[in-house]
């Protein structure tokens, strides 16, 4: 793509989203879809990080993992000490990005579907350790978490009291989605500066990177760590927008599906988690009229989808770009 | 302590049959197959209808479900598995599949027999009782003997016959396999029906046991993660070890770790991620197979 429809595709992606959206739903009063775009934007931004480590050639599973803990330390930090939601958005994605420090080491060293099925056991794990653990309050969960608060700056109030608005759904919507913007802003600026074509040679071929010169453990850490960041901050905002957080928000089944998200917008293409999201996530909420029918339904055609399109729904545009830019293992 | 011990060797015997279906698909054709679980639950429905149900012989129903259920594996590799990898570029694009796959499963299967509970009739009545040291029903009994019986059946078969050294060797190297003149599609087309085939027997043995109902699956499949994660994947004596090891560790930390509240499978995770971080291949499998 030339530098001119890059910027040209942006510029329309972004009014979309900012500007389109909230409008036609103002039209059409269809309040309902700002919940489930809500979602469709915090979950792709947890399944950007799932991305990025298929980037490295790693196999995620894990992902729900970081999301759950992401929600409860938002969730912990607002309910029992009074931190303010806004600080707590960082720190929980900080404290899985250290978490993932510690977990990403050992299991880093694992490839394949080694890899797969431990990050998979590691979503059971964190789930238990929130039954176990005394401060997460076991399987009631953490209810009744305040609205995100008021953010101002020498009285000048940069953010307004979620609380006191007439409807939080808008507010929510443009969070997440500036949120899934920079996110997927900053994921690409990675995957094409220096760091992401070392990262792509990881993918290729870990030994013959090595040999070259980059240091493949201390890659693999960072992607991962970013990988867990965007999943901390994902899920601590949806326990702020549903006020609350189980053991059960985010178990193995929301583990698979970030992964498949990442498979069927394609692995090639960072913006492909986005598309992955919103097709799985829209379809399945299209199915909600079938009722008992939904599931078998919405697998048949994920079936289908996947027979006809094994390369992610993006590589219907760019079959071409496909061999030159996520090359062939 | 006794009984600690029989109880594991039982659950582990179980255990191991369902983790040699899942390994060997894997090593035949490096798919994970999240859908074992699934094809657990089927066996044991399928089942449940023809003893439970129709009231024919367990032997017919267990018979029944070992064909069903090969015949629905040999049908998944055909037109599902060997679509997709001759298609896409990454390998892993199987996972997708065997995750939807997985979900098409359970939805098909709490359509046709529901949300419910399933329990068939016991086998034999009766308690074997050795001075209240061991005690233990007769049924568990015989379906810890059947299950370790056709254990030792697989391998009999895998070891000795000629479709056995056939996937074996297509285990160890796929392209000299296919030089040596294997049929390759062939066999690996009878290695996942084989697979689902012994799912399928796994079902419907418990299903006397503990009954079957459609939500198990998932948990079932990432047991049998675990158990192949112990033993090394793709390594037909690193299922079984893995199976008769988390048999033993389920059996003694349900009894040990009692009294701490609910925390046993906590402690299996978490010891099952150290001990993969000091040896990743697990018992018995090749570094990177």
């Amino acid at each position: 793509m030339t530098r001119t429809t890059k910027i040209v595709g942006t510029a329309v992606f972004l009014a979309l989203v900012l500007v389109g959206i909230p409008a036609f739903i103002t039209v059409s009063e269809r309040w309902d879809l700002y919940y489930t775009l809500t979602s469709v934007a915090l979950l792709s931004i947890a399944s950007g990080g799932v991305w990025l480590t298929f980037y490295i050639g790693r196999i995620n599973i894990g992902q729900g993992a970081y999301a759950l803990m992401g929600g409860y330390v938002s969730a912990i930090l607002v309910v029992k000490y009074g931190v303010s939601f806004w600080l707590t958005l960082p720190l929980a994605g900080l404290f899985c990005a250290a978490a993932s420090v510690l977990i990403g080491l050992p299991i880093l060293r694992l490839r394949g579907v080694y890899f797969a099925m431990v990050t998979l056991v590691l979503t059971e794990v964190a789930r238990l350790l929130m039954l176990a653990l005394p401060i997460t309050n076991g399987a009631k969960g953490i209810t009744n978490i305040p609205l995100p608060g008021a953010v101002k700056i020498f009285g000048l109030t940069l953010i307004p009291d979620f609380a006191t608005l007439s409807n939080v759904r808008p507010a929510f919507y443009y969070l997440s989605v500036i949120l899934m913007i920079v996110s997927f802003a900053v994921l690409y600026r990675l995957v094409n500066s220096r760091l992401g074509k070392l990262c792509r040679s990881l993918q290729q071929n870990e030994e013959l990177a090595s040999s070259i010169g980059v240091n493949i453990s201390y890659l693999r850490i960072i992607a991962y760590v970013i990988s867990s960041f965007l999943g901390g901050i994902g899920g601590a905002i949806f326990g702020a927008i549903s006020q609350s957080v189980y053991p059960s928000s985010f178990t193995i089944v929301d583990s698979i599906n970030f992964m498949l998200n990442c498979f069927l917008g394609g692995l090639g293409y960072v913006f492909g988690p986005i598309l992955g999201t919103f097709v799985l996530y829209f379809g399945w909420d299209l199915l909600f009229e079938t009722g008992r029918f939904q599931l078998l339904i919405f697998s048949t055609v994920l079936i289908g989808l996947i027979l006809a399109l094994p390369n992610g729904v993006l590589s219907l545009r760019f079959n071409k770009a496909l061999w030159g830019s996520s090359g062939r293992e | 302590m006794e009984q600690v011990i029989a109880n594991g060797l039982y659950l582990g015997a179980q255990y191991a049959l369902i983790a040699l279906g899942l390994t060997l698909i894997f090593a035949l054709m490096n798919i994970l197959n999240f859908a074992h679980g699934q094809l657990y639950v089927l066996g044991g429905f399928v089942t449940y209808t023809i003893y439970g149900q129709l009231e024919l012989p367990f032997v017919v129903a267990l018979f029944a479900a070992a064909v069903t259920l090969a015949v629905i594996g040999a049908f998944i590799e055909r037109f599902l598995f060997r679509t997709v990898i001759k298609r896409s570029i990454r390998e892993e694009s199987t996972m997708l599949l065997a995750a939807g796959l997985a979900f098409f499963l359970d939805a098909v299967i709490l359509l046709i027999f529901g949300e419910k509970q399933r329990g068939v009739p016991k086998l034999i009545n009766g308690i074997f009782n050795w001075d209240f040291r061991l005690v233990m029903p007769y049924d568990r009994i015989l379906i810890g003997f059947l299950a370790i019986l056709s254990i030792v059946t697989f391998v009999l078969y895998m070891q000795y016959s000629k479709t056995g050294r056939a996937m074996r060797a297509l285990a160890q190297d796929r392209v000299a396999a296919q030089l040596m003149g294997v049929n390759v599609e062939r066999y690996s087309m009878i290695g996942f029906a084989l697979g689902a085939m012994l799912a399928g027997v796994v079902g419907g043995l418990l299903v006397t046991i503990t009954g079957v109902n459609s939500g198990i699956g998932g948990p079932i499949s990432i047991k049998a993660f675990m158990m192949v994660m112990i033993g090394g994947a793709g390594v037909i004596s690193g299922a079984i070890a893995g199976g008769f090891i988390l048999g033993m560790m389920e059996s003694v930390g349900l009894t040990v770790l009692h009294s701490y509240g609910d925390i046993t499978y906590l402690v299996i995770f978490a010891s099952l991620m150290v001990f993969l971080s000091i040896r990743p291949q697990g018992l018995m499998g090749k570094p990177w197979g």
